[in-house]
């Protein structure tokens, strides 16, 4: 699937090269927010693989997770003249002044992975996020649909109480199961979207539901979570993806080897690959003037044991996660 | 064991009391909180899930212990077990043979602590400010060593020490319980457990009195920080990876408390590691048990504050000869009925 993307994105970029000679040539400001997880750093990598190929000056600046940092950056962009800026803000607040200087000197802003609040939606020109509520909704219909009818008792693994996608992932999981009434949440917890709480919530879920035998199917707000899970569950001496079913969020790595040895049935990814939606946005915006939509929606794409985890493990190692 | 007399027993029912009524109140939200079964060759049950989780802060807190005693703290355990975590799995993964791994990352852990040593006893930085550097600094040197990712390795030799076990006993439990004696008896059956209790009370004090004061603190920070990484090698094969962003965080918190739950006054002196190990236990008690109630995650934190307080409060009302004071009151009120 992968490949077949990267062959639709060449020749993509190829067409539009072969339209304009100036597309090629770009170049782009970029301000990361720093290296917190390894899906920022896989993000980051992608990044680059996706200028390389489409011919894009990627400059990259790391803000360690400070907004002044950021701040600085977008400046040192903007006296370089540099053609567009791409920003993953680190919060959502504080950015109206410097936005205003980026529009005043006429260079795109286009936001990667997160949004920000901002009074006046002019100052940016779009938009490249995941719809973590969609997520969750993929998860929970895999789940409706490969149980068909079967009563189901879930346990949750939430992330971080109160994080905006432990709250999206949980809601879309909820629509995503509410025509199926056979399939019901027994027991949530938060597993603060990390391997070792992940394990521990789920060894009390184990043995608060009868040694296990009670849960049908586990749904974890990352893969983190459910990897430290499935430890646990192998522990109990039930076996993953078989006695219990394994669905979770995010598609690293370690997951899909969990999944070429059975012991996971399905991950829904929230892509790294934001710059490439967002290089695609901002060729078509410098060709024909045409301002792309104000939120760009990543494909939240499902994997399951059917799509040889293995090659995929191979393909997402190399990123950084 | 003559310590354990009736009089220590006294000072130790608040704890024995709060982890009785916890247990208690476990088995109400779960009636199977108490039952044992052996599960491939290894206890498994409720009860073990606490010791078996409860090891790392266990161990924490017996270094942790030490170094309060000496009227110091050590917020960089958490980070520590970070870095050991780290080392151990990577080098693993590069194929270093198991004694090596193991012994680095106790070393670094020493090496940690020793630093932080210095920096009191040498230095003489507050420890509150000497440990952060460290707490703030370790975490990164730790995402160094990963390079930002979660090192999974497959090594059995390694993830023994944190699922494996002996006689049906886990390896966690095993090690915390080896520690625990250890530790007991080199500063009850030696001069050292004292030694502690007086630079904690009185450090320029005990130099004028020949001590070698700043030696010690060298010693107590070095073996805090050798806790932390055996405490992180623990936590990375329980989990089979090294999470340099997550490994021990906010440990350090749960250490301080569960030494302070054992009755150990943060301005140092008279100590008990055995009481801290109790603490660790509260603590995780209480942890287990929230998971297994059923309540939803946003009570947690709010359900774990209460019951602190009300353990703390508990211990400084006894500590205070409020029970007595009580006695004496309902008596008096009793002759005034009359």
């Amino acid at each position: 699937m992968i490949s077949m993307k990267r062959i639709l994105l060449t020749s993509a970029v190829a067409l539009a090269c072969a339209g304009t000679a100036n597309a090629a040539g770009l170049t782009v400001g970029f301000s990361q927010i720093g290296s917190e997880s390894g899906w920022r750093a896989a993000e980051t990598s992608v990044s680059k693989i996706e200028a390389k190929k489409r011919g894009v000056d990627l400059k990259i600046a790391d803000a360690q997770q400070k907004q002044e940092n950021q701040i600085k950056a977008i400046r040192g962009f903007i006296a370089q003249g540099v053609d567009a800026i791409f920003i993953a803000p680190v919060v959502a607040t504080g950015w109206d002044t410097v936005l205003a200087e980026a529009k005043e000197a006429k260079i795109p802003v286009i936001l990667l992975d997160r949004t920000i609040d901002t009074s006046n939606a002019d100052l940016y020109l779009t938009a490249v996020t995941s719809d973590t509520v969609h997520e969750g909704k993929v998860a929970g219909e895999w789940l409706a649909k490969t149980v068909a009818g079967k009563d189901c008792k879930v346990v949750e693994l939430q992330g971080t109480v109160g994080s905006s996608p432990a709250i999206n992932r949980k809601k879309g999981f909820e629509e995503g199961i509410a025509s199926a009434s056979n399939i019901k949440i027994t027991r949530s917890q938060t597993g603060d979207f990390t391997r070792s709480k992940g394990k521990e919530v789920m060894e009390g879920f184990l043995k608060a539901e009868n040694g296990g035998k009670g849960i049908c199917a586990l749904y974890a707000h990352n893969d983190d979570m459910a990897v430290g899970a499935i430890q646990a569950i192998k522990e109990a001496g039930l076996k993953p993806g078989k006695d219990i079913l394994v669905v979770s969020v995010d598609a690293v790595p370690d997951i899909f080897k969990a999944m070429s040895e059975g012991e996971s049935n399905a991950t829904v990814e929230l892509t790294p690959n934001m710059a490439g939606p967002a290089f695609d946005a901002l060729k078509a915006f410098k060709d024909s003037g045409k301002a792309p939509p104000k939120w760009i929606q990543t494909e939240s794409k499902l994997y399951t044991q059917a799509d040889d985890p293995k090659k995929v493990y191979e393909e997402k190692k190399g990123l950084g996660y | 064991m003559k310590r354990l007399n009736t009089a220590s027993l006294t000072k130790a029912l608040p704890q024995l009391l709060s982890l009785l009524i916890i247990l208690f109140l476990n088995y109400l939200a779960f009636p199977g909180f108490f039952e044992i079964r052996l599960q491939d060759g290894r206890l498994f049950g409720s009860l073990i899930d606490v010791l078996n989780r409860g090891a790392p802060v266990i161990i924490l807190a017996i270094g942790m212990t030490a170094v309060i005693a000496s009227r110091g703290v050590d917020l960089s355990v958490g980070a520590v077990m970070a870095v050991s975590g780290a080392l151990a799995a990577t080098m693993t993964v590069s194929g270093y043979p198991l004694p090596i791994v193991i012994l680095t990352a106790l070393g670094a852990g020493l090496v940690c602590g020793l630093w932080n040593g210095l920096l009191v006893a040498y230095f003489d930085l507050q420890p509150i400010v000497a440990t952060l550097i460290l707490m703030v600094a370790g975490r990164g040197v730790a995402q160094l060593i990963t390079e930002g990712s979660i090192v999974t390795f497959n090594e059995p030799g390694l993830i023994y020490f944190g699922t494996g076990s002996f006689a049906g006993i886990p390896m966690p439990i095993l090690i915390a319980a080896l520690l625990l004696v250890a530790a007991i008896a080199v500063v009850r059956r030696t001069a050292l457990g004292l030694l502690i209790e007086s630079i904690g009370v009185n450090r320029s004090a005990s130099s004028y009195a020949g001590l070698n004061s700043k030696m010690l603190l060298l010693v107590i920070y070095g073996f805090c920080g050798f806790c932390a990484a055996l405490a992180g090698i623990i936590i990375a094969a329980d989990i089979r990876g090294a999470d340099a962003n997550n490994a021990g965080l906010w440990l350090e918190l749960d250490a301080i408390l569960a030494v302070v739950i054992g009755g150990t006054s943060l301005f140092g002196g008279r100590f008990s590691i055995l009481m801290s190990a109790l603490g660790a236990i509260i603590i995780q008690a209480m942890n287990t048990g929230i998971l297994l109630s059923g309540f939803p995650p946003e009570y947690n934190l709010i359900l774990k504050a209460l019951v602190i307080i009300v353990i703390l409060l508990a211990q400084s009302f006894t500590s205070l000869g409020g029970w007595a004071f009580l006695k004496a009151e309902f008596r008096s009120k009793g002759t005034n009925g009359q």
